[in-house]
């Protein structure tokens, strides 16, 4: 950590990650830093309200058990109207992505908390695994038929072979990327606005004199203001990964559109 | 420290000390195995234990509205059969009263016409018995008559003429006279 007084400003200091047990398997650096910390934390976390909420079990629910129920339907319901009846088999899987980057997402939103999804290769890996599940689902239900996907009906073939199918692979292949970097680009992006803003008003305050100090408002109103879209941002790239994930699915699941 | 520093060291990314820290491969290791141990842990959980659970409470739900739904309109079919029996013994119940009071007519009636003709009967032989009688009766008047006629006769007769005469020939005359005027 430095501890130059210019640095605790920076606003990309926030997502430098820090040792907290250094451990060395061969030439690999496993250690645990505070972006694995906030992994525990928030599978922790997801876990205990899913157990607590539902320790009861009853018939006309709580507060906490509402919540956990509305979170499933949601989940349960985005997964069958995009991937299908049978997609049902991947709900657990969406439901965890889904869960893993809110609670992320959200954590990393209390100040002084990390965010693990603003790092790329965490995003990366995400995307990467609903890439493979989808590229194994895919082949294993429909063997070679799965490379329909890159033949849709209805287009001249000339055209087919020269645009159509081309841009399909391309736009097929760039799937974890564009669905990784979605997510790390709104999560870094968002997080140092909320940094910047909110550096601004130490900035000002301490930096300017005599009324001037007073002009250290305006950063603080934007600060407010920005932290229900930043909320609002956590929300809907959690959303918005799931619900792609179950597009993909239904790609895999139903090639033939 | 002005915002304007800052605002170009976030402009310019961080030149100065280290690189920038979601870029920086060497964490990517560590990163990628703490990822994957929580999200596999996560995913496990919920796989094996959270989710069944919850869908658990969500199934037991919506089979008990179901049974319930089911119950009530069971219930509303037996009560609609309860009230078409009711109907059904209330209409029978009608019919048989009116049964009931038909036959009751009908061998009133029945009883009363054997009767009436037993009473019909006793008048009739009753009436017959007093015509008889009437009978009689008058035949003797009449022949009273025939005697009252002789002997008035007889009478008038012999004052008249001062002359016997006998009974027998008034007697005879009269009844000759009487079968004549009729």
């Amino acid at each position: 950590m430095a501890a130059e007084p210019g640095k605790q400003f920076d606003p990309i200091r926030q997502f430098d990650l820090h040792n907290m047990v250094d451990i060395q398997i061969g030439k690999y650096d496993i250690s645990f830093t505070n972006s694995s910390f906030m992994m525990v934390v928030a599978v922790v976390c997801i876990c205990l309200f899913l157990y607590l909420s539902t320790t009861k079990k009853s018939l006309v629910p709580g507060r906490w058990q509402s919540v956990a129920e509305i979170s499933y339907e949601f989940v349960a319901d985005m997964v069958r109207s995009t991937a299908g009846r049978d997609g049902l088999k991947f709900f657990p899987f969406v439901y965890a992505l889904f869960m893993f980057i809110l609670f992320a997402n959200m954590l990393g939103l209390v100040p002084f908390f990390f965010t693990p999804t603003s790092h790329i290769i965490v995003t990366f890996a995400l995307a990467m695994m609903v890439m493979v599940t989808v590229l194994i689902v895919g082949f294993w239900k429909n063997g070679l038929g799965f490379l329909q996907l890159f033949n849709p009906g209805g287009v001249p073939l000339i055209l087919k072979i020269v645009l159509v199918t081309p841009l399909e692979i391309i736009s097929f292949m760039s799937r974890p990327l564009s669905h990784s970097i979605r997510l790390w680009a709104n999560m870094l992006a968002g997080h140092i606005m909320l940094k910047l803003f909110a550096s601004f008003i130490i900035a000002m305050a301490v930096g300017l004199t005599g009324a001037f100090k007073l002009g250290a408002i305006a950063p603080a109103i934007m600060t407010i203001a920005l932290t229900p879209l930043e909320i609002l941002v956590a929300f809907l790239q959690a959303y918005v990964f799931a619900i792609l994930t179950s597009v993909y699915l239904n790609d895999a699941l139903h090639p033939g559109h | 420290m002005s915002g304007l520093t800052i605002m170009m060291a976030a402009a310019s990314g961080t030149k100065d000390v280290q690189t920038f820290a979601p870029l920086d491969t060497s964490t990517f290791p560590s990163q990628l195995f703490w990822l994957f141990l929580t999200f596999g842990v996560l995913l496990f959980l919920l796989a094996k234990v959270l989710l069944p659970r919850l869908g658990g409470i969500l199934e037991e739900r919506s089979n008990r509205i179901a049974d319930d739904l089911d119950t009530a309109s069971r219930m509303q079919r037996e009560a609609e059969l309860a009230g078409k029996a009711y109907e059904q013994s209330l209409s029978d119940a009608r019919a048989k009263a009116h049964n009931v009071a038909e036959t009751t007519r009908a061998s009133v009636n029945v009883e009363l016409e054997a009767e009436m003709q037993i009473a019909d009967e006793e008048t009739a032989r009753q009436m017959a018995r007093a015509e008889t009688k009437i009978q009689a009766m008058r035949e003797k008047a009449l022949a009273n008559v025939d005697e009252i006629a002789s002997e008035t006769a007889k009478a008038l007769v012999e004052h008249l003429y001062s002359k016997k005469i006998s009974i027998v020939t008034v007697r005879k005359t009269v009844k000759r006279l009487a079968i004549k005027t009729g």
